[in-house]
């Protein structure tokens, strides 16, 4: 094939390819028992051990929300409660579920996209298949897993700690009385907000860790090709996060 | 027994394997040699149906694996061990839990029953000693013997070695050759060697098959390939013999 024409088929043959490992991954779903305890093991890397990092985000999150809200909205004719009425709305909606989805992109994707790669390129993953293993339902269905379940639960978590770090924001700069940035959140709290976040995490966490699957299960090369997939896993996590943000917007509001 | 026939292979329209039968026959220790870049390895994987042929059949106990089904292939893929190049070991786990992998996925022994199944294949290898260690801090020859333990440990039909002692210094690859011999003769499997190593092939083989060039060039027992008077066979055989002999020379460079 030409190399022009292998370029411009080069992203539809990605996709096809993404698309037949997702159909196996989902297949294999039925051997699930096989895989339990390997779901857990992701369950805790990818979702446990990535708390302390998504808390930090989002607790600064939530205190620069706040800082920046008061600056640009307060005056004598706004109260100041309206800081909580936008500060809440903004984690729930918009930034628990898209600053954890880009943690997760440079944390979880590039270190899946790294272990697969490395295995695909020592033969690992020949040798899971040569035993009689599905190399795909082994590996790459526990982290999808993990991605789905365990995506959402940090994005709880960031909300909790979002809203605690603009908190403590308002009471350390003075901006707004924890009493009437509370008051401001429950008077205009939508409880959609939440529900559009946790949908958000959700396909998140599925994007993130399939397509990091996907690049680092589909490695060539030796240390170079694991490099190449390492950067492609968390770059093209992080772009897929923002055209499903925008397309999830568009659709659901 | 497995029989090869007439198998075409060819990656990006470049033909990696023409026209190549064999029939490696129950019990035997059947050497494939050739040049690297022969199609050697190709064919191994055709073997154990990590690739399908684009032409011919590939048949175990009389059924065609480049037919069947990815399941049916994996009860298939479950008689035969492999030991590949780098040892493809799981660097997630250390040396014992590696041998008892497929002991732990296949089959519902205790731990006690794993626990003393692993013991007696790192015995076999003679290293009995090893089991706690990390797989990053074994030798080239150790790692080998930890795979070899491995591909072993569900007492397969066939076993196949990919280049067993490249890159392993003359006195670890005598090791590796005498391992070879004596899990042939003990565990009465079929072993297939994929080898450009023909100390090794003079030392553990009953057959010999050549592949010159994408083909099978020539097919024979140890003893006819002494005889043989193939120009191409001679050259590659006295090729070898050079490098062993510089190898073993106590005058050498």
């Amino acid at each position: 094939m030409p190399l022009g024409v292998l370029r411009v088929a080069q992203p539809f043959m990605n996709i096809g390819r993404f698309t037949i490992l997702m159909s196996s991954a989902f297949m294999s779903l039925r051997e699930l028992k096989t895989y339990r305890q390997n779901t857990q093991i992701q369950m805790v890397r990818i979702g446990i051990e990535s708390i302390p990092i998504v808390a930090l985000a989002a607790a600064f999150s939530g205190a620069v929300t706040t800082v920046q809200t008061a600056y640009q909205l307060v005056s004598p004719l706004i109260p100041p409660k309206i800081i909580g009425a936008v500060v809440v709305p903004s984690l729930t909606m918009e930034l628990g579920a898209v600053v954890t989805g880009f943690i997760l992109s440079g944390r979880v994707g590039a270190r899946i996209a790294a272990e697969l790669g490395t295995m695909r390129v020592t033969e690992q993953i020949d040798a899971l298949e040569a035993m009689g293993l599905n190399s795909i339902g082994y590996l790459i269905v526990p982290r999808v897993l993990a991605g789905i379940l365990m995506v959402p639960v940090l994005y709880v978590a960031a909300c909790v700690i979002g809203v605690l770090g603009g908190l403590a924001a308002a009471e350390l700069t003075g901006v707004v009385s924890s009493a009437e940035f509370i008051l401001g959140a429950r008077e205009h709290f939508d409880t959609f907000g939440p529900y559009f976040g946790l949908i958000k995490s959700f396909v998140f966490g599925f994007l993130i860790t399939a397509v990091s699957c996907h690049i680092g299960y589909f490695t060539e090369g030796g240390a170079d090709g694991v490099g190449r997939s390492t950067t492609s896993a968390a770059v093209m996590s992080c772009v897929l996060i923002l055209i499903a943000d925008l397309v999830l917007a568009v659709l659901l509001l | 027994m497995i029989r090869v026939e007439n198998v075409y292979k060819s990656f990006a329209g470049r033909p990696v394997l023409q026209d190549v039968s064999l029939t490696i026959r129950e019990g035997s220790t059947q050497a494939i040699i050739g040049r690297s870049g022969s199609g050697k390895s190709v064919l191994m994987k055709h073997i154990i149906g990590l690739l399908r042929p684009d032409q011919g059949r590939i048949l175990v106990n009389h059924t065609d694996i480049s037919k069947i089904s990815y399941n049916e292939l994996r009860k298939i893929r479950r008689q035969f061990g492999v030991l590949f190049q780098g040892g493809a070991l799981f660097d997630s786990m250390d040396s014992f839990e590696n041998v008892a992998f497929p002991l732990r996925t296949f089959t519902s022994k205790t731990d006690q029953e794993i626990r003393q199944e692993v013991q007696t294949c790192l015995d076999l290898v003679q290293l009995s000693n090893v089991g706690s260690k990390s797989t990053s801090a074994l030798s080239g020859g150790m790692r080998k013997r930890i795979a070899l333990a491995r591909a072993i440990a569900l007492r397969p039909r066939y076993i196949i070695y990919d280049e067993p002692t490249s890159g392993l210094d003359p006195e670890t690859s005598n090791t590796i050759n005498e391992l070879i011999r004596n899990l042939a003769r003990h565990l009465e499997i079929t072993s297939i060697v994929v080898t450009h190593d023909m100390h090794s092939v003079l030392q553990i083989a009953d057959h010999v098959a050549f592949i010159h060039d994408t083909r099978m060039h020539w097919t024979g027992t140890t003893e006819e390939l002494h005889q043989s008077n193939d120009t191409i066979l001679r050259s590659f055989v006295k090729a070898n013999e050079y490098v062993i002999g510089t190898h073993h020379s106590p005058n050498s460079p």
